[in-house]
């Protein structure tokens, strides 16, 4: 398994630690409901198909990732770094594109 | 004063040289990690440039002489064998001088021995010269470069000394082997 860093190219599976879904990014916002932690911290899908999840490039440029990718078939689908989500987009140079709040960026409720 | 006898990262390690390939350690040279604060990406590239050097894209050096800047990463980059001058205010510096172990390996062979370590393409063509890769050397974190042609650098926690030199000198010693052997 091969998988696409955005800064670093294509690299063997051996340089990545597989941390979890991509949901720990969506981390709920001050005040919110015990029902919105309990979903973030318990319940995860189980899909035969797509799925989202992040990955570190421990072995590489120590970039949190988040993999697109299918579970049928092991093909990545796509990739893109954490700190893009936040919408700065990466720049390789560039240590300012944290992530935007939760609150901020969840658009639908779980 | 205590007399302090200053010793390098591969002290009595290096140099060795098999089948046309050597492993020798580099001169210490400064080494500072640059990390631009929020906003300050121009303003940091600016200041590499009165040192003639430049902000290095990702996976890519920038060198003038015995200097250079390598990009390590996110927001991250190398600066070795030059002063940070006027950095300071705009970047987070971290002075890692005697934190690495630097080596280079040299020889027709070299991209033979690198790559029983290496899980990365390092022919000319996908990895030229000033390409720069924070990748694995065999389970050790590293930070590799080419350098010239026909030789590569190799950056390793200090720490890991032995260890590299070790895992560099089984990989020369095979690969010689394989040579001899025709």
């Amino acid at each position: 398994m091969r998988i696409i860093c955005p800064l670093c190219g294509d690299r063997d599976r051996r340089e990545f630690h597989y941390y979890g879904d991509a949901v720990y990014a969506d981390r709920p916002g001050e005040g919110a409901a015990p029902e919105d932690w309990d979903a973030y911290l318990h319940l995860r899908d189980n899909p035969a198909g797509e799925t989202r999840d992040l990955w570190y490039h421990e072995l590489g440029c120590s970039a949190w990732i988040e993999v697109t990718r299918n579970t049928v078939t092991h093909a990545v689908l796509s990739t893109r770094l954490v700190a893009a989500r936040g919408g700065d987009g990466p720049s390789g140079g560039d240590i300012s594109g944290k992530m935007k709040p939760a609150a901020k960026r969840r658009g639908k409720t779980a | 004063m205590p007399s302090l006898i200053e010793k390098t990262a591969c002290n009595g390690l290096l140099p060795v040289v098999a089948g046309g390939v050597s492993l020798s350690e580099l001169p210490p040279a400064r080494i500072t990690s640059v990390a631009p604060l929020a906003g300050k990406d121009r303003a940091v590239g600016t200041a590499l440039k009165a040192l003639g050097l430049g902000w290095p894209a990702p996976g890519r050096s920038v060198t003038k002489g015995a200097a250079g800047c390598l990009w390590t990463g996110r927001g991250q980059a190398f600066l070795i064998g030059a002063d940070p001058d006027g950095l300071s205010a705009i970047a987070a510096l971290t002075d890692q001088s005697d934190g690495w172990a630097r080596m280079r390996l040299s020889g027709p062979g070299a991209e033979a021995v690198l790559a029983r370590l290496v899980p990365l393409d390092l022919r000319a063509a996908a990895f030229p010269v000033g390409a720069v890769a924070r990748t694995g050397l065999n389970h050790m974190m590293t930070v590799l470069s080419r350098a010239e042609a026909e030789s590569f650098d190799i950056l390793v926690f200090r720490s890991m000394a032995a260890s590299a030199v070790h895992e560099v000198q089984q990989a020369m010693a095979a690969v010689a082997a394989r040579q001899s052997a025709g």
